[in-house]
């Protein structure tokens, strides 16, 4: 463990945690752009962020302490997700402790926390939300899990970093198998961040939100956090499909400060792409009604197996 | 004849727990004697068993005889890892459920306390005989025993009509899978007529007498275990008998028949064939999803935990399977891999779901209430219940850092490997495996957000709720032990999978190598290849929690004001517009909408008294069972026609019945 390694440790989850909302922000801009709307600034999620601090937080008076302590849990829990999944180097002491299949579980764990929470105030909203969610979560956890195995299995290991260590140095070449997983993560990244056809961040029309119905009842700093938490899901699951699919650039092994230095810029560019493509995605498609995302989901998690099966038949 | 050694002492606990429960008929009726004082003593016992079982981990292999048995067949005794491990099981488990239950009984509920305290006791003697026994026949006697004591526990409440019939389903199946492992026994001697375990071993069956060997044991101890189709008893008898029992037999008896299975496919059979894992993976994956789904479905606290444990076998038989698929073909390392995931398995749900029954044990008390349907809210009135539970809630959804997690990360690591099995189609169709596995993994984390959310939070959906009342102190030492034990196994599998390796060598001839010599860090195979540190984990999130709390309070503030809940301005809010348990289970219902059978009576339009109500039962039942019920009655008429009922034809009968002996002897 060098110094080295715990200063990318130490950069990315603060990259992570601050950029996410400037992310958010920049994906709205884009929206904004292709609607033909004017944009707001791409720091609006930050003043709201800071507005919601500095308010009064008001909690329904039968909220149990769960209710109070949820968002710190679901934000812990994202943050450590921003430890494991490598996003500059892939030399992170904290990698060692959780691999891909804990960082599902991770992500599993902020969503139980989230779903209690929005049942523990007894609103009618906040028990549809937290049912949507989770059946939403149930048909992408498995999804993910299959996305993950069939880079696990061309890497031989579980291990994020070292999945992106051997797609980045190792082998160079295309991988049809990872073709098809790429697709259906960004089907399930579509799916877990909320964004449409799943769900929409722009509306709170009661019929179909599914991520904002379990927000309802937090207000002030729960909400601020639980905001940025969705920021940083978001900046999370944009930068698995970095880790899986496009790890060039990332300062891979033992690399010198100097690898780093080329990694930020990478990472801003890479997010700055991934974050239009998403702005076009939702823009170009429509809204599904809640009973088609299983279908949406379960073409996801065919496309996963289909990469599978690629991947054992050609050894690809 | 023996010493101070594991099994000598281990035998003594058991004797110790069938004495304390013949005292429990000295004074029968005493809850204070035969409730408290008893049941307490009963957990020392337990306490000492997992202690023992423990030091057994380490010790030798070691045999025994009683002296009692049959004249020619007295009672063989063996005490190994294998039994070591399910003993552990049974005694770190049975402390939590026995204190818990020093607390629970009461008078006027069914059986006297005094004989339920001998039937409990009996059945905890007769689990721990089932593990340690060396020959077919103790086997048997103690497997019989077993099936009749937890019969008689789960008709505790034998007034009730549909309890009796309950009790006969389990009784039934029971029977039927002890038929099944009679004739397996009967296969394993081999035409030497030995019954003892060990010329069972010495025993070289032919690859066809091995296979039935197994198949029947399958069948019979997948009676036992639940494993669909074989898992009707299972949603009835669990909500049926008092929760502490339910713990018991959901928690530890299930595990009994996963002892059975490894013990006859791995030590007695001795070398499997590769393809029987396959068996025992498809019926394993099969029963997970079915279980899990159903569970999503179940309005009835207790039954939605039997289907969650027809999951939960099932997720344990898929890594027998899969150990067996490996064992097969000779890749020893991940055949420990897998028996070490199942094993594992095993513990973990003996604990946390032993502390979800028991939760609700706490709640039925408490509210008087099975139905999720007039439940919740129960957070603010019983936190120490709602709070423990909520560790085997979470546990039980396998999510990282508890105890579920470690196993299910284990059983993914196994499925992962298979691609160096040397058979393509097997390759081809595995890793599906290991999506349904995800799936039923993800599908719990469903069904505990509604059994906790449903149960705990909310605002309670009867205004009776309000009075509900906290359980008590010995109940809360029940729950915490085990939820402790969740938390333990969790943060520290290095650890545990040290003691299990003695079972995992004992049964594929290796255990699961350490690499990485760390005493925090799981990496089981290589350490670039995959793993696992809870403890820092779990330090990673707290100090970011911790972290984001002091930040947030110091350099903004911690005011507060309290309100009605806003619920979009609504503002009418009531109660009932909650989800209920029915409304929590709709998505997965309609999305799994071929495993059930469901009538639906909808109301129409112009109804002035509208009724909602959908009826969602197994289809198994219909598809199996009613026509095997058909069958049999059908040809139980056939039969009575003989029946005749005059004496004549009876005595016609005995006279044809002569003279055809006498052609035949004379022919």
């Amino acid at each position: 463990m060098s110094v080295t390694e715990l200063l990318t440790q130490g950069l990315e989850i603060i990259v992570a945690v601050a950029a996410a909302p400037l992310f958010l922000g920049w994906i709205n801009q884009c929206r904004a752009w292709l609607q033909n709307r004017s944009a707001p600034s791409v720091l609006q999620p930050y003043r709201i962020i800071q507005k919601l601090f500095n308010k009064d937080a008001v909690i329904a008076a039968n909220a149990s302490p769960l209710f109070r302590v949820a968002p710190y849990i679901v934000f812990g829990a994202m943050t450590l997700a921003a430890a494991i999944i490598p996003s500059m180097g892939t030399r992170l002491p904290f990698t060692a402790a959780a691999d891909a299949i804990a960082l599902v579980g991770l992500l599993a764990t902020a969503r139980v926390f989230m779903a209690l929470a929005a049942m523990d105030s007894g609103t009618a909203f906040g028990t549809l939300g937290a049912r949507r969610e989770m059946m939403v979560g149930f048909l992408a956890e498995p999804a993910l899990l299959m996305v993950i195995f069939v880079a696990s299995l061309i890497s031989a290991t579980t291990s994020l970093p070292a999945i992106s260590e051997h797609l980045t140095t190792e082998a160079i070449g295309l991988y049809p198998s990872l073709a098809f997983t790429a697709v259906a993560f960004t089907m399930v990244l579509l799916a877990e961040n909320a964004r449409i056809p799943i769900d929409n961040p722009a509306t709170h029309l009661e019929l179909t939100m599914i991520h904002e119905a379990m927000l309802l009842e937090y207000s002030a700093r729960h909400l601020a956090l639980m905001e940025w938490t969705a920021a940083l899901k978001l900046f999370n699951y944009a930068c698995i499909g970095f880790a899986l699919f496009v790890p060039w650039g990332i300062a891979a092994g033992a690399a010198a400060p100097n690898a780093l230095l080329i990694a930020i810029p990478v990472l801003a560019l890479k997010l700055v792409l991934a974050g239009s493509g998403l702005a076009l995605i939702e823009t170009v498609s429509a809204k599904l009604r809640v009973f088609r995302a299983p279908e949406f989901l379960a073409t996801a998690f065919l496309f996963a197996v289909l990469g599978l099966l690629v991947h054992l038949l050609l050894g690809a | 004849m023996m010493g101070m050694s594991p099994l000598s002492t281990c035998l003594a606990l058991l004797a110790g727990w069938v004495l304390i429960g013949i005292a429990g008929l000295v004074r029968p009726m005493s809850v204070r004697f035969a409730g408290r004082a008893l049941f307490l003593t009963g957990a020392l016992c337990g306490a000492g068993l997992a202690l023992v079982s423990l030091w057994a981990l380490s010790a030798p292999v070691e045999q025994a005889v009683l002296p009692i048995g049959l004249p020619d067949l007295p009672f063989h005794l063996r005490l190994d890892a294998l039994s070591a491990v399910f003993l552990l099981l049974l005694g770190a488990t049975s402390v939590g459920i026995s204190v818990f239950s020093a607390g629970y009984f009461r008078a006027g509920e069914g059986t006297a306390p005094g004989l339920l305290c001998l039937q409990y006791h009996v059945f905890l003697a007769s689990m721990g005989f089932v593990l340690i026994a060396d020959d077919a026949y103790a086997f048997m006697f103690a497997w019989e025993i077993m099936a009749l004591a937890s019969y008689f526990l789960v008709t505790t409440q034998h007034r009730i009509a549909e309890i009796r019939r309950a009790g006969f389903l389990y009784l039934l199946i029971a029977h039927l899978g002890a038929l099944g492992i009679l004739l397996c026994f009967g296969v394993l001697q081999g035409g030497h007529w030995e019954m003892t375990f060990d010329a069972m071993r010495a025993a070289h069956l032919s690859p066809q007498w091995a296979t039935c060997a197994f198949l029947l044991a399958f069948f019979g101890f997948g009676a036992k275990a639940g494993l669909v189709p074989l898992h009707v008893w299972l949603p009835e008898a669990h909500p049926a008998a008092p929760s502490p029992v339910s713990a018991l037999m959901s928690g530890v008896m299930l595990k009994t028949a996963l002892y059975g299975i490894l013990r006859v496919s791995f030590d007695l059979i001795g070398e499997p064939l590769w393809w029987w894992g396959l068996i025992a993976l498809g019926v394993g994956l099969f029963s997970a999803l079915y279980g899990v789904v159903f569970a999503a479905a179940q309005t009835d606290m207790k039954r939605l935990l039997a289907y969650s444990s027809i999951e939960n076998i099932g997720i344990a038989c898929a890594g027998l399977g899969l150990a067996i698929v490996f064992a097969g073909l000779g890749m020893t390392s991940l055949a420990a891999l897998a028996v070490i995931a199942t094993l594992y398995h095993c513990l973990n749900h003996a604990l946390m779901k032993s502390l979800l029954f028991l939760g609700t044990g706490a709640v039925l008390h408490a509210t008087g209430q099975r139905n999720l349907g007039k439940l919740g809210g129960l957070m603010r009135y019983m936190p120490w219940t709602a709070w423990l539970t909520l560790i085997g809630a979470l546990a039980i959804a396998s999510l990282p850092p508890l105890n579920g997690f470690v196993s299910e990360w284990l059983l993914l690591q196994a499925f992962l490997f298979t691609d160096q099995i040397p058979r393509t189609f097997i390759n081809m169709l595995l890793p599906l495996g290991a999506a349904v596995v995800a799936l039923s993994a993800a599908l719990a984390a469903y069904v505990m957000v509604k059994f906790y959310g449903v149960i705990f939070l909310g605002v309670p959906r009867e205004s009776s709720l309000v009075r509900a009342h906290d359980c008590g102190r010995l109940e809360r030492f029940g729950l915490a032990w085990l939820a402790a034990g969740c938390v333990l196994l969790g943060l520290l599998p290095v650890q545990v999978i040290a003691r299990l390796n003695a079972a995992a060598t004992l049964l594929v001839g290796t255990g699961l190598g350490q690499h990485g010599q760390r005493w925090w860090l799981l990496a089981p195979l290589t350490q670039g290849r995959a793993s696992y540190g809870p403890i820092a984990f779990f330090i990673g999130v707290l100090s970011i929690v911790l972290l984001t709390v002091l930040v947030v309070r110091f350099f903004y503030h911690g005011r507060v004001r309290f309100s009605l809940p806003w619920d979009c301005g609504f503002g009418q809010l009531d109660a009932r517009m909650q989800d209920s348990a029915e409304g929590f289970g709709q998505p997965v219902r309609h999305v799994f909408q071929p495993f059930f059978r469901m009538q639906r009576e909808l109301p129409s339009a112009f109804d002035s008294a509208p009724k909602y109500r959908v009826i969602v039962t197994d289809r198994i039942w219909y598809a199996l069972y009613e026509p095997l019920v058909n069958l049999v009655r059908r040809a139980a008429n056939w039969v009575a026609w003989l029946q005749q009922g005059r004496v004549t034809t009876y005595l016609l009968y005995g006279f044809v019945t002569l003279l055809v002996l006498l052609g035949v002897v004379l022919a």
